[in-house]
């Protein structure tokens, strides 16, 4: 994490509207992957965290849809923000993803439920409350990690 | 139907969460029995009448809204001293005044005691209020 920092010091910033947009379509995406049990699903959705985390949330299929599609029509001034937020949300939208993946290759089906579980709350919070994990969770991670 | 009972629970949990969540961030609390705050903790001197402590962290988009928005108001106010703490660098402070989230804010006295504080980002009313209630 300290490396991220380091490496990113001079921050980029993005239009903020564009990842709560990819969260709502994260959460209709981990919904199903709840409903239906289904493991395809859920790697297609840690491909995109993937990508979100190690390339940046602004290089995401979703984020690429919200350019396209939602972008034109909206009007008004561009609210940006930090790229790192976001960037770090789809860090442990990844970490969900792969800990579902590996419950499945073990044959855990309650560890997958519960780890879908929570990348879908995370996911939905961000897209209906504007929620920013990366300020709730980063420094109890922190404090955590480092008692 | 059975498949869509996690998706209701999950979704019920995370709107309660939400709008507890909405409901007390900015908002301003007082927490007591934490110490004093020193000029020695936060790196400046304490303000003749008040001082913020805000504790930012770099995963944080709040933090700068909320840095933005305390300077605007704390401009020209010069017996109120504004610092923005880099919550990562400083994790014995952070533990020390149990900073659990960022941005929080601390509202202290010319004594440094702490008056109040606000989880997430306040908002301009709110920030203007806790300052002219310090005297």
């Amino acid at each position: 994490m300290n490396q991220l920092l380091e490496t990113q010091k001079i921050s980029k910033t993005i239009d903020a509207r564009g990842p709560r947009f990819a969260a709502a379509i994260t959460t209709l995406v981990l919904a199903t992957a709840l409903a239906t049990n289904n493991l395809w699903v859920v790697v297609l959705q840690a491909i995109v965290f993937a990508i979100g985390a190690f390339k940046g949330p602004q290089f995401t299929p979703y984020a690429f849809i919200y350019k396209t599609f939602i972008k034109p029509l909206l009007k008004g001034e561009v609210p940006t923000e930090d790229v790192r937020p976001p960037q770090f949300a789809q860090s442990v939208g990844l970490l969900f993803a792969l800990t579902a993946i590996f419950a499945v290759a073990i044959g855990a089906n309650a560890i997958f439920t519960v780890a879908i579980a929570f990348a879908l709350g995370a996911a939905f919070l961000n897209a209906a409350f504007n929620f920013c994990l990366g300020c709730e969770a980063y420094l109890l991670i922190l404090r955590a990690r480092s008692k | 139907m059975k498949s869509v009972l996690p998706i209701a629970i999950v979704l019920a949990l995370a709107t309660g969460y939400g709008v507890w969540y909405r409901r007390t961030r900015g908002k301003v609390v007082v927490k007591t029995d934490k110490g004093l705050i020193t000029q020695n903790m936060v790196g400046v001197a304490l303000g003749s009448r008040a001082t913020l402590v805000q504790f930012s962290s770099a995963f944080c988009s709040p933090c700068r809204a909320t840095r933005a928005l305390i300077e605007d108001v704390t401009a020209g106010m010069s017996d109120v001293v504004y610092v923005d703490i880099d919550a990562e660098a400083h994790l014995e402070l952070v533990r020390q005044l149990d900073i659990r989230s960022t941005p929080t804010t601390l509202f202290v006295d010319r004594n440094g005691l702490e008056v109040g504080r606000a989880m997430g980002a306040p908002k301009r009313d709110q920030v203007i209020s806790a300052i002219s209630a310090i005297k």
